[in-house]
């Protein structure tokens, strides 16, 4: 068309212009660290595999957890998801059950029988790990992964550690754990059963090895000196738990003391129930908000009729009667004597008041530190000798399950580069991603009804495991409530609320691309991103 | 075929076997006869197909014709008056973006004080909106213009304004030989639009143009009315060789052979002028008339070559540049400019004042006998002028003038319009 | 209406969609079918980049928006009549223009009558499938275009009217239009003196009035509202006649809010009731999109430095009190609020 001068213009012909010198300041994506990732010992990348499990990938989001972490099933049952403490989420309803959603995947892996292949060429390196609880597990599956040889000696006569003999059935089903027990076996990692290690220099000469890895846990349950008759069965309550797991008859009586305030000390109150006992009171010389046991756990063993009794300490024992004296908490909210006594009647006393670690095979290792009862390491997880490395609940730490299989990942990190003559430096860690990033308005509430499901399958995920986990369609529903704290979670705000259509979507799981051409800094998109994932920063010039 | 019926039929029946496309129209005296006629040529099924759109305001009427124009439909409106300053700004947008619109104006007075009559104070405030104006004598020219209009617009990408006198033209009953469709369509090809909304090849219609481009647009605008001063005759050329008679042109000539004085004016008043040159003529002074159509573009060549040899030119006008004069004199002044020939106003028939034979005749013996002032205001009540002039100096707040005046006349303002 | 997304917006047949994304312009997890325009990556961004609004415009947000909506609704078969203002002279500066659809401007008071003569000429010349918008500021709209849009509206003709309404002359540096609300500064009201910024009259609704003339459909949404937006969009272009659409677009400049704030600013007017998002056919209220989150007028003042010279040391409360009752006489009025939820 012969178009008139001037006053009849080409459409679109405006990207002539380039508004990107108008920009003051430079929108930039970011991914911040996600609370729920933050605060997981395992180090699980939580927004990441939830992000795959929102589109039903539930295998890549499977994959995405063995990572980090091989053994979902188990972790997504027994962690006690600290994790959940962190979600932003709670701060507009619930936190996401991410417990639930990652042991409905760990559920889904071992029903489908889907495997994790060794991602490296073999590195002809061998290393040596003793002890075949869920620290090294994980160190062993780590290091499978990275080509390297793995051995473990284990003790005792199964592995799983206190997976299998401190956690009680009706927590994590010992199927469950030998699935995932199996599957780190199947990637060639060889698991050598009652082999005792009495003398590590020996062993570590005798295999060859080019490291080792300590992981034998803490078993050897603490005791206390109480004056007692024989009437009355004093036992502690690993040994209630282990014998409860070889399905030993255990007689308890009727009425059973359980005295300490740990995890341990509530499995050992809710078995205890299960094993008859008519009365179970858990005595606990400081208060409910001190106690170390989660706050779930005691919610649990109260809806299981499991008795407290606050601030009190166990004297001593005669004829069935045990005398008790009153505690009170001091300015700094330690348990003092008040002089006041009583008495509790009871057939049998469980002590759960910690557990040593075993450090009798240590002894010839050159340089090796032990310090309160327990294996000094290094930042490296590598204790005062050369090569030799340690985890789990044998090193300073909190003792779950969770943490265990941190050590063993990061051990294996670690023993990777050692093998290698190198250093192992972790990632800078993103910025976190806090509430006040959250642009809540694109989140919608769940739906009553849902949640109503949701709270139920919650309940029973954490309960009786005769009760199914997450539904599929809970559990995508859950995976779904998932702010996406700090990533992108492509929600296409950025794409549309441009002004300018300087933002173009690079297609899916891509994300979007910024054509600075055009963008005049205004800030729109930052601003409407729900998770807080672009970031305004001054332009240089 | 000849037929006897009012000017504003034979427009309307013209209009409407030039096949427009989209018709809108404000009512305004004396239009409406013009679109009523056309509505019902609508409403009945013969001019078809067409979309005939009542608008709410002259300004209405032609921002409809603009879209319509611009979407590629032969648009026509009418107007008149005060309508005609109420649309002034879409008047000036028709122009500027291009568009072929034709729009006929049955020239009428501006307010106030409100008049419902003929001048063309209307059309002359649009002389400079970018518009093609052509100016019918009779009509026969009315209806004629109309059809020449379409073609003219359509070729060149300018709207056309036909001016027709407001009543002496509009509501006259004449004899009209009225084309046939055959002519009209063998005449005037369809509307193929310079520019045009089309959703398979988009364009951006009437963009902001600053300093660094709005003149050369503007000198573009001018000099496709340039062009239009040779394509008018070429144009008026073939509507004769189809139809058979003298139609348009940029102006006719009224015996102005040898002529020592020519009597220059626009629209329907050279009818009367030509009788009044007839008597001069019989007489023998060496007297003729020139009757513009196209005033714009204004035709200053033509002009020249017409008014070689003239000693003196009079216009009768029927509008008032206030402060000024004439309107139509200035600028027959600059075609003579260097010809040695003095150029004279009239005005006369502002409002519908009757211009009559003898008072033609005395004007125009004035001139002849060189006794014409450079201004002079057709028949004016100097009686009454004074008397006004004398209260205005008496007292500084002696109301209204017009209606004063009327009482003077001894006419009450509720019968007058 | 159909139940929408949480109760929340109007429209037909929305997924049940109650995870991150619901509110978002789009999401990886919807269907293509069910995505937004804005969504698809290949929508038509009928206003190009390089157009020379302000940062964070809301009306080149709110235009774009709109006529990608007209377009997927009709197949890229739409040619827009647009008045002077803002939106025509950010895009449209000689020798550039933004637009990727048919396009014309004529003055700043005849878009709705250009449109008309568009239709006109589309229908006579047959082309059944191509579709008029017609748009403008609100100044074009509520103002100086005002007769030519009543004047479409009671011929019915078939266009849609999409007002970007940002409260005020923009273009011409900020000056008073009669959709400028209550108390706002704007440079010809000033808020200095004993009654500062716009006066407080009776107000100006042209949806309501559009209602009035029986037409269609009339309609107001918000660029904070995307999903809503595209859905009268689309269903105004379902229909045939005269169409009103009345979209919220703030302006940072205009209004003294940040420009990252146009979406904020533009909700809060949502949540606070003070601009009421309803939908109407044939001149009676058929649906509103409900109030999700209550908010006081005052948040949505406080956003906005035209309603700075209400707050400070000492706050006009009696002014605030004034524009809260406005914001309550909307919620009634409209039912902005779920039932049993008081305002």
């Amino acid at each position: 068309m012969k178009k008139p001068f001037a006053i009849t213009l080409d459409v679109g012909s405006s990207l002539a212009n380039k508004t990107g010198s108008w920009r003051t300041e430079r929108p930039m994506y970011v991914d911040r660290l996600p609370p729920c990732n933050a605060s997981c010992p395992s180090g699980e990348n939580i927004q990441r595999w939830l992000f795959l499990a929102e589109e039903g990938d539930y295998e890549g989001a499977w994959r995405e957890i063995m990572v980090n972490n091989p053994l979902p099933a188990i972790m997504g049952r027994v962690c006690y998801h600290p994790c959940e403490g962190g979600c932003n989420r709670a701060q507009l309803d619930h936190p996401v059950g991410i417990h639930a959603v990652e042991r409905f995947l760990g559920d889904e892996a071992i029903r489908r029988g889907w495997r994790v292949e060794v991602g490296s060429p073999p590195t002809g390196k061998r290393v040596l790990i003793v002890g075949a609880g869920p620290s090294g597990l994980s160190c062993a599956y780590h290091l499978a992964r990275m080509g390297h040889g793995v051995t473990i000696l284990e003790a005792g006569p199964m592995a799983g550690g206190m997976m299998r003999f401190a956690i009680p059935k009706y927590r994590l089903p010992r199927e469950i754990v030998d699935a995932e027990i199996q599957r780190i076996v199947e990637m060639g990692v060889e698991i050598r059963l009652n082999q005792k290690v009495t003398d590590l220099e020996a062993t570590r000469r005798e295999g060859g090895y080019d490291a080792v890895f300590l992981a034998v846990g803490a078993h050897i349950a603490k005791r206390a000196y109480l004056p007692a008759g024989d009437a009355t069965k004093i036992l502690d309550a690993l040994s209630l738990l282990r014998e409860a797991e070889r399905g030993e008859q255990v007689l308890l009586g009727r009425r059973v003391l359980i005295y300490g305030g740990g995890n341990t000390a509530l499995d050992a109150a809710r078995s205890a129930k299960r094993l008859g006992a008519a009365e179970t009171i858990v005595v606990y010389r400081r208060t409910r908000e001190r106690m170390p046991a989660h706050d779930e756990e005691v919610r649990e063993a109260l809806d299981e009729g499991v008795m407290f009794r606050w601030l009190t300490t166990i004297k001593g024992e005669q004829g069935g009667s045990f005398q008790v004296e009153k505690m009170a908490l001091d300015g700094e909210g330690r348990p003092q004597p008040t002089g006041e006594f009583d008495t509790i009647e009871a057939d049998a006393l469980v002590l759960a008041l910690g557990q040593d670690v075993d450090l009798s095979f240590l002894g010839s290792v050159p340089g090796l530190a032990v310090e309160d009862g327990v294996v000094r390491v290094g930042r490296d997880m590598m204790t005062g000798c050369r090569g030799v490395f340690a985890g789990g609940d044998m090193v300073p730490a909190e003792r779950t399950v969770t943490v265990a299989v941190g050590h063993g990942k990061k051990a294996a990190r670690n023993i990777d580069a050692f093998l290698s003559d190198t250093t192992y430096t972790a990632p800078e860690k993103h910025e976190l991603a806090t509430f006040d990033r959250i642009n809540t308005w694109y989140y919608a509430d769940a739906p009553r009804t849902m949640q109503v499901t949701l709270e139920r399958a919650r309940r029973e995920s954490t309960f009786e495991e005769v009760v199914q986990g997450l539904e599929e369609s809970n559990a995508l529903f859950e995976a779904r409530r998932c702010l996406s704290c700090g990533n992108c979670f492509e929600c296409d705000n950025c794409f549309g609320v441009c002004p300018d259509n300087a933002i173009s979507k690079l297609g899916r799981h891509n994300r979007y691309g910024i054509n600075y051409d055009y963008c005049k800094g205004c800030g729109l998109c930052a601003a409407e991103c729900p998770c807080g994932a672009i970031r305004m920063e001054p332009e240089s010039t | 075929m000849f037929r006897q019926l009012e000017g504003s039929q034979a427009i309307a029946e013209t209009v409407a076997m030039c096949r427009p496309e989209v018709i809108c129209a404000y009512p305004i005296t004396p239009q409406t006869h013009i679109v009523e006629g056309l509505a019902t040529l609508v409403k009945n099924g013969t001019l078809s197909p067409c979309e005939y759109i009542n608008v709410e305001s002259e300004f209405a009427a032609m921002s409809v014709a603009i879209g319509a124009s611009a979407a590629g439909a032969r648009a026509y409106t009418a107007t008149a008056s005060q309508g005609i300053l109420f649309m002034a700004e879409a008047v000036y947008n028709a122009s500027g973006l291009g568009l072929p619109i034709v729009m006929t104006v049955g020239n009428r007075a501006i307010g106030a004080p409100i008049n419902i009559w003929n001048d063309h104070t209307d059309s002359m405030s649009m002389r400079d909106a970018g518009w093609i104006q052509l100016y019918a004598e009779t009509n026969q020219e009315a209806a004629d213009l109309h059809i020449l209009a379409f073609r003219l617009a359509e070729e060149i990408s300018l709207p056309v304004m036909v001016c027709v006198d407001g009543f002496i033209l509009t509501h006259a009953f004449e004899r009209v030989d009225m084309p046939t469709q055959e002519q009209i369509d063998s005449y005037l090809p369809p509307y193929a639009p310079r520019q045009l909304l089309d959703v398979d090849e988009p364009v951006t219609i009437g963009a902001m143009v600053g300093p660094e481009a709005y003149t050369e647009v503007r000198y573009l605008a001018h000099h496709r009315q340039m062009d239009a001063l040779e394509l008018i005759p070429r144009l008026s050329a073939e509507f004769r060789e189809t139809f058979g008679r003298d139609s348009g042109g940029l102006l006719h000539t009224y015996r102005t052979e040898d002529a020592e004085t020519v009597v220059v004016s626009l629209g329907s008043v050279n009818g009367t002028i030509k009788d009044v040159i007839d008597e001069f003529r019989d007489e023998g002074v060496r007297i003729g008339a020139i009757s513009i159509c196209s005033f714009r573009p204004f035709p200053m060549e033509s002009l020249r070559v017409a008014l070689a040899g003239v000693r003196r030119v009079v216009t009768v006008e029927k509008s008032l540049a206030i402060g000024l004069g004439g309107n139509v004199a200035p600028e027959v002044r600059e075609a003579l400019a260097g010809m040695g020939i003095s150029v004279a106003t009239i005005i006369a028939g502002l409002g519908g004042r009757a211009i009559t034979r003898s008072s033609l005749r005395g004007v125009f013996r004035d001139a002849v006998e060189e006794r014409l002032p450079p201004l002079t205001f057709l028949d004016l009540d100097l009686d009454l002028v004074h008397r006004q002039l004398e209260r205005e100096r008496a007292d500084r707040r002696s109301g209204p003038a017009a209606e004063s005046m009327l009482k003077d006349l001894g006419a009450v303002a509720s019968r007058v319009g | 209406m159909e139940a929408a997304t949480n109760g929340q917006t109007v429209g037909p047949a929305r997924v049940r969609f109650y995870q991150t994304g619901t509110f978002t312009v789009g999401n990886r997890l919807l269907d293509v079918s069910v995505q937004s325009v804005q969504s698809d990556p290949r929508r038509n961004n009928s206003l190009n980049s390089g157009h020379r609004a302000c940062q964070g415009c809301g009306e080149a947000l709110g235009a774009r928006y709109a006529l990608d909506a007209a377009m997927r609704a009709t197949k890229n078969r739409i040619v827009v009549a647009n008045a002077t203002g803002c939106l025509e002279v950010f895009s449209t500066p000689y020798p550039e223009s933004s637009w990727r659809v048919p396009w014309l401007h004529s003055l700043f008071g005849n878009a709705p009558a250009v449109a008309t003569g568009i239709a006109a000429a589309l229908k006579v010349k047959g082309k059944d499938d191509v579709r008029v918008v017609a748009q403008g500021g609100d100044g074009g709209t509520v103002d100086i275009g005002f007769g030519c849009l009543s004047g479409m509206f009671e011929r019915n003709d078939d266009v849609l009217y999409i007002c970007y309404d940002n409260e005020a002359y923009m273009n011409t540096g900020v000056q008073r239009s009669s959709a400028t609300p209550a108390g706002a500064k704007t440079n010809t009201t000033p808020g200095v003196g004993e009654e500062p910024g716009n006066v407080f009259g009776q107000g100006k609704s042209v949806p309501l009035i559009a209602m009035a003339h029986g037409i269609p459909y009339v309609a107001t949404a918000s660029v904070a509202d995307l999903r809503d937006l595209e859905y009268k969009v689309q269903k105004a272009m379902g229909l045939h006649g005269a169409r009103y659409i009345h979209v919220h677009v703030p302006c940072p400049l205009g209004w003294g809010s940040a420009p990252s704030d146009t979406i904020r600013v533009a909700r809060l007017a949502i949540e606070s009731g003070l601009f009421p998002v309803f939908e109407a056919e044939w001149g009676e209220v058929t649906g509103r999109r409900r109030i999700r989150d209550l908010v006081p007028a005052q948040a949505y003042l406080e956003a906005q430095g035209r309603f700075r010279h209400l707050f400070g040391k000492h706050p006009d409360t009696r002014r605030i009190a004034w524009i809260q009752d406005i914001a309550n006489r909307n919620i009634r009025r409209f039912g902005l609020l779920d039932e049993g939820v008081q305002s």
